[in-house]
């Protein structure tokens, strides 16, 4: 484990979560606590649910019932709590979702000036700090269009870094990518994760999880199947469905 | 026949120049409402939506002379008189707003809604959201189409002519008469037509171009 996780209060809870899409019920009673600094990893077959767990958490989709808390903020309705949660909250897209009509660093300076009220040449130097630790700084005045995959998803980290948020959402981050693009995000990820950063990652890449995760969760069907540490995870994982599942994806792997 | 002499084309000059402002008033005005009918379109409220597609299926749905009429007799029925031209110059823009909402409600809607996810996840505002990253995409990917509607617009404007207004499809019916010239009086007013309009064709198709390329 790279960094021991906090004991204090919950830095994020979803507590009897239920979610539906029309008649299909998408989550199923997720119970889910992360402490300050916790790297969670979110892994199970496709239409599982993972993906849809981590958008709720900044309301991205709506829950039908349930409690989501972040850093002490009830998600409701409220115009006003969404925005205190997604202020401490980033997220990374399996596509990137860089503004394609922005350099690089337009893209990581809108959000600070916009929702922050920094000031432009603030923003840029907090741009240019993040755009360095994702080591892309070199690209700042390009366009999107004319970085590759794992360069854009770097800068859409870096993006989601500049505000400072207090944990980070990760949804198949490398999924998008060419093979020889992954390790690049996935060491950026990495780095993240050494640097303290609070993250939840919806991924398959096991060898990401089982050197960085504080816990490893898995889903089917929409339910919490099982959660372990990784060691327990990928050693003895207890139930069938895991089993099954891992035996699937190590095998290609 | 008369001679084609200076006062001719000064009056043929003058029916330009309406037909520049008209053109231009309806332009500016349209899409100045047709962002907020693309905007109501776009709505997450559906009553907005429903009111602004109600709006947009009204005007694409009636001849623009008779919205010209309608639009003339009718405010002069209210009992407000106004000149011909501020008459014109609003059906002209309530026609344009129609058609240029409903051109920007489809570039709004051909963003890829993780532009919209992205922006919401980083706390963005509609304001925001809108202005910075929406609509200027929106914008690129509708500007051939709205150029194609500028290019109707310019040819529309000739039929203010029905309510009195000499603008240069008139002015040239007029100095017409007076010359009997028609067809030399016509073909000049044809050629001023296809003087502004072909350029602006040209610069929309050569776009769309482009971006096609861009696309591949």
């Amino acid at each position: 484990m790279l960094h021991a996780a906090d004991t204090q209060s919950p830095l994020l809870s979803m507590e009897a979560v239920d979610k539906w899409y029309g008649a299909f019920h998408a989550l199923k009673n997720i119970n889910l606590t992360v402490r300050k600094g916790e790297k969670i990893v979110l892994c199970g077959p496709s239409g599982s649910g993972k993906s849809t767990l981590i958008r709720c958490i900044n309301a991205l989709e709506k829950i039908e019932k349930g409690t989501i808390m972040v850093e002490g903020t009830k998600l409701d309705d409220s115009g006003k709590s969404i925005d205190a949660v997604r202020r401490e909250v980033g997220m990374v897209f399996q596509s990137f979702n860089l503004f394609p009509h922005m350099t690089i660093l337009e893209n990581c300076t809108l959000a600070p000036m916009r929702v922050r009220g920094t000031g432009k040449a603030e923003a840029e130097k907090i741009a240019r700090k993040y755009l360095e630790r994702v080591r892309i700084l070199d690209q700042a005045d390009k366009f999107p269009a004319q970085l590759s995959g794992g360069q854009q998803q770097r800068v859409a980290i870096a993006r989601a870094l500049c505000m400072e948020p207090k944990a980070m959402l990760f949804d198949e981050p490398t999924s998008a990518l060419d093979p020889e693009m992954v390790k690049e995000v996935l060491d950026t990820m990495i780095g993240l994760a050494r640097d303290g950063m609070t993250m939840i990652c919806v991924t398959h890449e096991m060898g990401f999880a089982r050197q960085v995760a504080d816990r490893v969760i898995f889903m089917a069907s929409g339910e919490i199947i099982e959660e372990a540490p990784p060691e327990t995870f990928f050693r003895n994982p207890s139930h069938p469905r895991t089993q099954a599942f891992l035996g699937e994806i190590l095998a290609h792997h | 026949m008369g001679a084609i002499g200076q006062n001719e084309i000064l009056f043929l000059a003058q029916g330009l120049k309406w037909t520049l402002l008209l053109s231009i008033i309806g332009f500016v005005g349209g899409g100045v409402f047709g962002l907020g009918i693309a905007l109501a379109r776009t709505s997450e409220r559906s009553a907005l939506r429903k009111t602004a597609a109600g709006y947009i299926s009204v005007f694409q749905g009636t001849p623009l002379l008779m919205q010209l009429f309608v639009v003339y007799y009718g405010i002069a029925l209210l009992g407000v008189s106004i000149e011909a031209w501020m008459a014109v110059a609003i059906a002209f823009t309530l026609h344009a707003s129609a058609f240029l909402g409903e051109i920007w409600r489809g570039g709004i809607q051909a963003i890829p809604k993780g532009q919209t996810e992205a922006a919401n996840a980083l706390g963005l505002h509609y304001l925001s959201r809108m202005k910075d990253v929406v609509l200027p995409q929106a914008f690129k990917v509708s500007l051939p189409a709205t150029i194609g509607f500028l290019v109707q617009l310019i040819k529309g404007t000739s039929l203010a002519a029905i309510v009195g207004f000499i603008e240069l499809a008139r002015a040239g019916q007029i100095v017409s008469n007076q010359t009997y010239r028609p067809l030399l009086i016509f073909g000049i007013v044809g050629a001023i037509y296809f003087t502004i309009c072909w350029p602006l064709s040209l610069y929309g198709a050569r776009l769309e171009n482009r971006m096609a390329k861009a696309a591949r």
